[in-house]
């Protein structure tokens, strides 16, 4: 909530309506992460925005490059089309002339690479890896991170089976079990 | 009339609720906004908290009023709707349905009036009139408000007690502090007791809520009736709490530990675990339900007159435009289009004419409910 002020200067006044706005449009990021199939119509009845507004800002944030790509969260698994995962620790050494920017961006390139993310502890790199296969995932480590000149050496984890992705549980073990008429 | 029951029982009527379960069965496409509970499932920290206590044994039955470290706990949340009292004047009940009936039998002496204004919850009437009472009901609608003038309309009946409820069942309306003054000033007047039961506190969407126990004058006159059900989604395990002062909370214990004897420990111990809940947890909930509700409010609004409701989860709208009864509508709607509403007159006889939807369901299935609807009201209209 926003406690005003009795007498406010206009550039008060400015500031607070651009917080206001600026909590609507975070909510619309909110929204969309949660749900990106509802429409600009659909969001603007949700917040009390108009369908023009919310296509506004959901443009702006497109072309700032904050709202990144719309993805569609898929159980591969249950579609019966294995994909291998691997989590690949990567331990690197540092030169003045190759920074872990530099690594990352070069393992990152790779579209056998899912994720790289620069992390504390005994690695340097956590970087995961999608492959067809066991195989194709070890020969790709084996063949492309591995024989970078800055890296150190690697541990490999096959993931075996995964329970939740992007904060969305991928099991289901709970239903509604309301009463349809409860006063 | 039977010799063998108590007429006062005799003379409750079943609810007219009953039938619409034998419509609803075996059907698979019925989207219900008839609901009285959320979609949102019990928090995992506080199943979590409940599964260890039973491994570790906790199985037996608590003092009378429940946990201490509850009842405290509770008196230190309370002060978030700007009431300060001791853990002492805490009772730990089954549920709000307990406690409501606890302050029932604990204040009324046989021929006492209760002021009931309506549309409300469906057990303030019947269990008033178990305890002895004769309730008296308030029609509110079309602005489902009380005021200090249409209380005062009242008062040849020479009430005793008043019930109120905010955020409302059916209707979404809450108080703010110059509403809740307009009541304190009739019930300090009148020497009233009111029984306010805040269960869908947590659920206010304009502002913040203040138990009217908070006002001047009042902490001796008001039975604080609230719970964990919907806030937390712990409907089924029946965990509320009444808070009054020495003389009230001390009569209610004497029937609760005959009639009771104490809340199931386990759902104590959930209820616990829920009062450590962080604010921001309860904001999430509270920024979906708004807008859930304003979705629902703006698209049911272009075909039926609807208020914007201010708290719990619900939307009362008007349905006399299609001509039909509450029920009638209820009933073709959830034949035809397989859409569940509670018909308006289930909760008191002004209700009629209109139906409550519960929007404590997901935006997809929201979406087709209203789609539904609103098929269902055009084809009528245009007959």
């Amino acid at each position: 909530m926003v406690v005003i002020k009795p007498f406010w200067s206009q550039n008060e006044y400015i500031q607070f309506v651009q917080v206001e706005a600026m909590s609507k449009e975070l909510e619309i990021l909110k929204i969309l992460e949660e749900n990106a199939k509802l429409t600009p119509k659909e969001i603007a009845e949700m917040i009390g925005l108009s369908e023009e507004e919310v296509r506004e800002i959901i443009k702006k944030f497109e072309d700032e490059g904050i709202i990144l790509k719309y993805k569609t969260l898929i159980d591969w698994e249950k579609a019966g089309n294995e994909i291998v995962y691997a989590i690949i620790d990567v331990r690197v050494t540092l030169t003045r002339e190759k920074s872990y920017d530099d690594i990352a961006k070069r393992i990152a390139k790779f579209p056998e690479v899912h994720a790289v993310r620069l992390i504390s502890g005994d690695y340097d790199f956590q970087v995961v890896v999608k492959g067809k296969s066991l195989k194709d995932v070890a020969f790709f480590v084996a063949e492309k991170i591995s024989t970078l000149p800055e890296v150190r050496d690697t541990f490999t984890h096959f993931v075996l089976r995964s329970y939740k992705e992007e904060g969305v549980l991928l099991f289901k073990d709970e239903e509604d079990r309301r009463l349809a008429f409860v006063p | 009339m039977s010799r063998r029951l108590n007429e006062r029982v005799q003379g409750i009527k079943p609810s007219g609720i009953r039938r619409f379960f034998e419509l609803v069965v075996g059907r698979k496409d019925v989207i219900s906004l008839g609901v009285g509970e959320p979609d949102f499932s019990v928090p995992w920290s506080i199943r979590e908290s409940m599964i260890y206590s039973l491994e570790k044994g906790w199985s037996s039955y608590t003092s009378n009023w429940g946990l201490k470290e509850l009842r405290y706990g509770i008196a230190e949340y309370y002060k978030k709707f700007g009431v300060d009292v001791s853990g002492e004047n805490v009772l730990v009940t089954t549920g709000v349905s307990e406690g409501l009936d606890l302050a029932l039998r604990a204040l009324i002496n046989p021929g006492d009036v209760v002021l009931i204004p309506e549309p409300c919850y469906v057990a303030y009437k019947p269990l008033t009139f178990l305890a002895y009472g004769e309730p008296v009901s308030i029609p509110t609608t079309p602005n489902f408000e009380i005021n200090y003038d249409i209380l005062n309309s009242y008062s040849k009946f020479d009430p005793k007690i008043l019930i109120i409820n905010y955020p409302n069942n059916p209707t979404g309306v809450t108080y703010n502090r110059k509403k809740l003054e307009e009541i304190a000033d009739f019930a300090i007047e009148k020497d009233l007791i009111i029984i306010s039961d805040e269960i869908y506190a947590e659920l206010t969407y304009k502002g913040k809520h203040l138990s009217i126990a908070a006002l001047n004058g009042m902490e001796d006159r008001v039975v604080i009736l609230n719970g964990f059900s919907k806030a937390y989604s712990m409907t089924g395990f029946r965990i509320g709490y009444a808070i009054a002062n020495d003389e009230i909370i001390k009569a209610m214990t004497k029937i609760h530990q005959y009639c009771m004897l104490c809340a199931p420990i386990t759902s104590q111990i959930g209820a616990l675990e829920a009062l450590k809940l962080k604010e921001d947890e309860l904001d999430k909930i509270r920024a979906e339900y708004i807008r859930r509700r304003n979705f629902f409010v703006k698209r049911i609004g272009k075909f039926l007159d609807v208020k914007m409701p201010e708290g719990a989860f619900y939307a009362f709208p008007c349905i006399k435009n299609t001509g039909l009864r509450s029920e009638e509508f209820a009933e073709k709607l959830l034949v035809e289009k397989g859409v569940a509403v509670v018909p308006g007159n289930a909760f008191g006889e002004c209700g009629e004419g209109y139906v409550r939807c519960a929007y404590a369901l997901d935006m997809e299935k929201l979406k087709v409910a209203v789609e539904r609807i609103e098929e269902f009201v055009e084809n009528i209209k245009s007959n």
